[in-house]
């Protein structure tokens, strides 16, 4: 029996939720929160690719991309407007995932990770030996005018994690959106049975370079909010440890629905926010063994706990 | 439904306790400080970790009143000192997000913290954003009072200009017919610059000197085969190194393997931190990125502070730990400074009191005479390593006046350099 889909719903409660946050929670915790938004973005692109059984080690590069078009934007260009910048990032995404894409397409599983942690690696070594591209001390990023309001008329503390949200959770629904579409059940088939999927008239090349794109622009628009809300970029963004991070809230969170990498991203920045506050010398080692619990006892991830919720409560209501 | 009620409880309970935990009050007199230095990863052994021992080295002391004269006083102006510790490993989004942390969740009064010039650059804009107190330790980047102003950001370690500067001037001093060098330094913005700036002081003072090697291997890269091959091919009278950590310690090793340093003298700008613990051959010449370690001049508060760290730690103090205490130094000064004014000092009471103020250190004098009264100048000390009786030991030392390897106040390093660093006193 199918459930009726209540996402859309829960999307727009979730932003009025997060939006009040930033009025009546301290800054530091709506910080926080801005933060693991941004960067779930970049994780639901790590999963979008992962319920197609493709594993991007190398979402860094275009978190990076994104990162630096902000920067460069409004450092160098004058776009100082978040709202272009964001679009700018994301057509920047469009034209990197299409040419590497054309060369991805062609592999998949350990070859796919690792040409994709390849790249990433590549654009990490350009800037960290380009003084021009601010090296790899990075360069500050000010704040952003947002929408036509300028910082000053209106505190960025407020205006830009607002803005984070009704990006972030716009680009949740598209998501959505897209994973109940034709192409995005082709994903789940082009995990199962490549051969399958081409009997069917749909190329598998084809559609992992698509998703390989989508994934970017999730990516870069990350980074681009990322780049505003720390005011800072440096290559690191593009660092494979980076990208494996992404890997990591994606497992964390789970790959059973659309806002399974929101709950691992608010979940793990969370965590290692205390680990580091708790365990100043250890935290690496709390978020291993929270890794390593996950993977034996909950391989689905986090999302696989509402499930499991959801389950009691049919069986409950059954007679 | 109990399931589910149950389920929501928990759900809202634990977010209220993480969202409405406030800040703690202060009791009267305490004064929070966060310490940011690295914990973990390759900069931890050689920088963040001394570094680390002597804030707690330092707080347990002027907390238990046992440092001597000038700082004979309890804590910081009366008030106990309490430390929150960072570690500054990950990416600069975390370390800013770790930083808010510490501002608006812990509660600090006062930052001190950071090693790569990176973090640094992120993290003053926002330091003046939450006007928190802050002040960097470590990092020697200039960009950050170069670039822009800061009101709440202080630097009380001198810049990478002086090591630069002050090895070219060294070497010059040490065989004034020298004909050539060679550079290997890591490729990230330290190497580059330390190398930049380096070369470019050297060729004001000997514009006919040939560059033979300049090699840039890439950071962590721990197998030199090749570059030493070609430094032997093509020898100069010195090799230049800004390498630190790991690297460094294998270049030396690698190199003196095979006799690389036979005929050739390395210059480590960052030497000093492995004096102790690696076999540098004869005649090396060491840099402590300023007046620190072995090169500290003689006083009552830098025997107290070696001797105490040496009894605690079983290693003596390198350059690290030096920069750390003189971050608690300059603060205590500053505070108890303010408080002349005020029993209970503002936040820009510290501030001013701070601008342009003058302390001695473990390593000697230290004056806030840049970045509008916000960056410290010190000398800058070089010398060359020697084994006196079996133990490490520096021989030769010079020592160069702040105003000889540093640009006036408001002036672009790089372009003070390149200008022929006009204006420097030297005597």
């Amino acid at each position: 029996m199918r459930r009726k889909d209540r996402t859309y719903p829960i999307l727009v409660g979730l932003f009025l939720l997060f939006s009040g946050a930033v009025f009546f929670t301290p800054r530091w915790f709506s910080f926080l929160l801005t933060v693991a938004v941004a960067r779930s973005l970049v994780v639901l692109g790590v999963v979008l690719l992962m319920r197609a059984g493709l594993v991007s080690f190398g979402q860094g590069f275009f978190y990076c991309i994104g990162g630096y078009v902000a920067g460069f934007s409004s450092n160098a260009f004058g776009v100082t407007d978040a709202g272009a910048v964001v679009i700018l990032a994301a057509l920047g995404a469009v034209v990197a995932g299409a040419i590497v894409g054309l060369l991805l397409c062609n592999y998949r599983d350990i070859f796919f990770a690792m040409l994709t942690l390849a790249l990433s690696m590549i654009l990490y070594s350009v800037i960290v030996k380009n003084p021009a591209l601010g090296g790899s001390d990075g360069f500050n990023v000010p704040p952003p005018t947002i929408l036509g309001i300028s910082p000053e008329a209106v505190d960025p503390r407020v205006s830009l994690p607002l803005f984070t949200f009704a990006v972030a959770f716009l680009l949740y629904a598209l998501a959505h959106r897209y994973f109940l579409s034709g192409f995005g059940y082709a994903g789940l088939a082009l995990r199962m049975n490549e051969i399958r999927l081409e009997y069917l008239s749909l190329s598998a090349r084809a559609l992992v370079f698509l998703k390989y794109i989508l994934a970017g622009v999730l990516a870069s628009v990350g980074g681009a909010l990322i780049a505003y809300i720390s005011g800072h970029v440096d290559p690191e963004l593009a660092y494979w440890t980076t990208s494996g991070e992404f890997v990591f809230i994606a497992l964390l969170g789970g790959t059973g629905h659309v806002l399974a990498p929101l709950a691992g991203g608010v979940v793990f920045e969370v965590i290692r926010s205390y680990a580091f506050d708790l365990a100043p010398s250890l935290w690496q080692m709390v978020l291993g063994v929270i890794l390593l619990l996950m993977i034996i006892f909950m391989p689905e991830g986090l999302w696989s706990l509402t499930e499991r919720f959801l389950e009691r409560k049919r069986d409950e209501a059954a007679p | 439904m109990k399931g589910r009620k149950t389920f929501l409880g928990v759900a809202v309970s634990l977010f209220l306790a993480l969202v409405l935990t406030a800040p703690p009050v202060h009791a009267g007199g305490t004064l929070k400080v966060g310490v940011v230095t690295f914990l973990s990863g390759a900069a931890a052994g050689p920088f963040g970790v001394p570094a680390k021992n002597a804030a707690e080295l330092v707080v347990d002391a002027l907390n238990n009143n046992m440092v001597p004269e000038p700082y004979n006083t309890p804590g910081i102006g009366g008030k106990k000192i309490e430390m929150v510790l960072i570690d500054e490993a990950g990416s600069a989004t975390q370390q800013v997000t770790e930083f808010r942390n510490l501002v608006q969740k812990k509660g600090v009064d006062v930052v001190i913290g950071y090693i790569s010039s990176g973090h640094c650059l992120a993290i003053a804009p926002v330091a003046e954003e939450l006007k928190a107190l802050t002040i960097l330790f470590d990092c020697g980047t200039p960009r950050i009072f170069e670039e822009a102003s800061y009101k709440y950001v202080f630097r009380t370690g001198p810049t990478a200009t002086i090591d630069s500067v002050g090895a070219a001037r060294y070497i010059v001093d040490l065989k004034p017919d020298l004909k050539s060098v060679s550079g290997i330094n890591q490729d990230y913005a330290w190497g580059h610059d330390s190398w930049n700036d380096f070369i470019s002081a050297l060729k004001v003072l000997k514009p006919d000197v040939e560059v033979k090697n300049e090699l840039f291997p890439k950071l962590f890269k721990g197998q030199y085969g090749a570059e030493i091959s070609s430094l032997l091919v093509n020898p100069a009278d010195f090799i230049h190194s800004s390498f630190w950590g790991g690297d460094m310690e294998a270049f030396v090793l690698q190199g003196s393997a095979r006799g690389l340093f036979d005929e050739q003298t390395a210059i480590l700008t960052t030497g000093e931190t492995a004096m102790f613990r690696l076999d540098i051959p004869e005649g090396t010449v060491l840099g402590a990125r300023g007046p620190f370690g072995v090169y500290a001049p003689k006083s009552k508060l830098n025997d107290w502070f070696r001797s105490n760290y040496i009894e605690k730690y079983k290693t003596p103090p390198t350059y690290p730990s030096y920069k750390m205490a003189q971050a608690f130094f300059g603060l205590k000064t500053a505070y108890e400074k303010a408080m002349k004014s005020s029993k209970n000092p503002t936040k820009e009471d510290i501030i001013k009191a701070f601008e342009y103020l003058e302390f001695v250190s473990p390593a000697g004098k230290v004056k806030m005479a840049l970045g509008k009264g916000h960056q410290a100048l010190q000398e800058s000390v070089y010398g060359q390593f020697t084994k006196a009786g079996g133990k490490p030991s520096v021989k030769n030392v010079k020592r160069y006046p702040p105003e000889c390897v540093s640009p006036p106040d408001g002036v672009k390093s790089l372009d003070w350099i390149k200008g022929g660093m006009k204006g420097a006193k030297c005597d």
